[in-house]
């Protein structure tokens, strides 16, 4: 059933194109409405028919992948939640994947956000992610929750130096003097990796700059599609590596299922999410076909008008 | 006065901050400013919701036009601001606001998130129609801009690999994906490269300028 709903979706979606096309051939401009409804009903028949697609790593994905891995168990690793409900969808599936991946490995988990909608995401990853499946995990000894904490790049210049001038207590009020995960932490420098998630200022950008870069911290960042060419820049000596968008966070969710039979059946929204991508990148790649062609025939008729 | 005191505290803090990065005895002081700037940061929070309600309330008072939207924005706050600082709960007061129980956390996963997503997906749609009509082969730029946009399109989904896969493995640059990853890490790093030098020369200029108190537009005009 699910298959024939792929075929006919498939059929209409390109015999709509093909329509189009026609309609575009004859010298008129498709009407922005249909457009929409073209990317509407690519992006509902994969939601629907679950279109799925394999995954493999590519490199950059990898060596983060294979940073974590390669780790000694029981290695600090700090994730910061610096996006907003806007941005979930695309970088929220990788700090799951993460958080999955590092306490699988027995790290410690230590996360704090920059955004103040951060806070709430990171409670939704500790109650529908950590404490569901990894239940043996205790608070305060193999992850805790610093929270937010407004200042934006003036935290990390704090936290460089000291966790204790910015951070009194995490989340509920608890001191950190008496949490056992900050016994020989003083510093973000103490951390062995930090994996700011985000795609905004402050975000990892300002995590390479203010904390990764001066205090000689591998910085993994994970980041919304737009801003991962800004990053770029500083990759491979300032990040060791990079999740961009709803791929990077499907490669990581991958390997993840490929290396660990425990996770096969977790759910991996970001691969589910690659579905509607690439239909929706392949109706706007037709769109941009059908604007060409329209685009040259018309120029062609006014170049034959013109002798 | 009013304009030689913000310029002298500009000055002192900005030159503080420079020399704390390159000498260890100013750290201390540097760190002291960042936590002050943390302090303010705080009170912009009061400044905004007192900001907010003002706005929306001179316009409900002269019922200007979509005024209801102003009521509703009001709603909202003061309810979320109730739950929140009230800590209120399904079960009357929890621990903390963070709590999965709390009505704040309800209202941020049931009405924030779903809001939010929703306008930030609608750009698939606009962006699906902005392709359509900028995206036109009109001379050699634009052409290589096109090419460009349509290899990344294809090597961010599985499709690229898909279509290009069977290309032999000494020839693996060509395979779509290879071909998106190698413009990131090519060309799109060399041209990034080259503004973020430039706009680290525009900071270091523009803050040479505000700490010698030659650039004063931050304080607003004479006539304010």
């Amino acid at each position: 059933m699910t298959n024939i709903g792929v075929y006919i979706s498939l059929l209409l979606i390109f015999g709509g194109l093909l329509a189009i096309l026609i309609y575009s051939l004859k010298g008129r401009d498709v009407d922005r409405r249909i457009i929409f409804l073209f990317v509407l009903f690519s992006v509902a028949s994969a939601i629907i028919f679950h279109i799925e697609f394999e995954e493999s790593a590519t490199p950059i994905v990898k060596k983060v992948f294979e940073f974590v891995e390669n780790l000694p168990p029981e290695s600090k690793i700090l994730i910061s939640f610096d996006f907003d409900p806007a941005m979930k969808p695309e970088v929220h599936p990788m700090a799951n994947a993460f958080v999955r991946h590092a306490l699988v490995k027995g790290h410690k988990l230590y996360l704090m956000g920059l955004w103040p909608q951060g806070q709430a995401l990171m409670t939704e990853t500790i109650e529908y992610v950590l404490k569901p499946e990894f239940p043996n995990a205790v608070y305060g000894e193999d992850y805790v929750m610093l929270g937010y904490k407004a200042g934006n790049e003036g935290v990390l210049n704090v936290i460089i130096t000291d966790f204790r001038k910015m951070y009194s207590t995490d989340a509920h009020g608890t001191s950190l003097d008496s949490i056992p995960l900050f016994d020989d932490v003083k510093s973000a420098k103490d951390m062995d990796l930090i994996f700011p998630v985000g795609g905004g200022k402050p975000g990892p950008k300002e995590w390479i700059l203010f904390v990764g870069d001066p205090g000689n911290v591998p910085i993994a960042p994970g980041l919304a599609a737009v801003v991962a060419p800004l990053i770029y820049p500083y990759y491979p000596r300032q990040a060791i590596g990079l999740l961009g968008g709803v791929k990077g966070a499907a490669e990581y969710e991958s390997e993840l299922k490929k290396n660990y039979k425990e996770f096969e059946n977790v759910e991996t929204p970001a691969l589910q999410m690659m579905g509607p991508q690439t239909m929706a990148h392949i109706v706007i790649m037709a769109f941009i076909v059908i604007g060409n062609i329209g685009f040259f025939r018309a120029r062609r008729r006014k170049w034959q008008e013109g002798n | 006065m009013k304009r030689t005191i913000p310029v002298i505290i500009v000055s002192v803090v900005g030159t503080v901050l420079v020399l704390s990065v390159f000498f260890p005895p100013v750290q201390t002081m540097g760190e002291d400013f960042s936590l002050f700037f943390d302090i303010i940061a705080v009170f912009a929070f009061f400044l905004g919701g007192g900001n907010l309600v003002r706005i929306h309330l001179v316009k409900i008072y002269r019922k200007r036009p979509d005024w209801g939207f102003s009521v509703v924005t009001l709603v909202g706050f003061f309810v979320t601001l109730l739950v929140g600082l009230g800590k209120l709960s399904v079960t009357g007061v929890t621990a903390s606001v963070t709590a999965p129980d709390s009505f704040l956390q309800t209202i941020f996963v049931n009405i924030i998130t779903p809001l939010s997503s929703t306008m930030y997906a609608l750009l698939a749609f606009y962006v699906a129609s902005a392709s359509y009509r900028a995206f036109r082969a009109k001379n050699r730029e634009a052409t290589i801009l096109l090419i460009a946009a349509f290899i990344i399109l294809l090597g961010r989904t599985p499709l690229g690999m898909k279509l290009t896969g069977w290309i032999p493995e000494w020839l693996s640059i060509l395979q779509i994906p290879n071909l998106a990853v190698w413009i990131m890490n090519a060309p799109n790093l060399a041209g990034q490269r080259a503004i973020l030098i430039g706009v680290g020369l525009g900071v270091v200029a523009m803050s040479l300028r505000l700490i010698l108190g030659m650039d004063r537009t931050y304080l607003g005009s004479d006539n304010d």
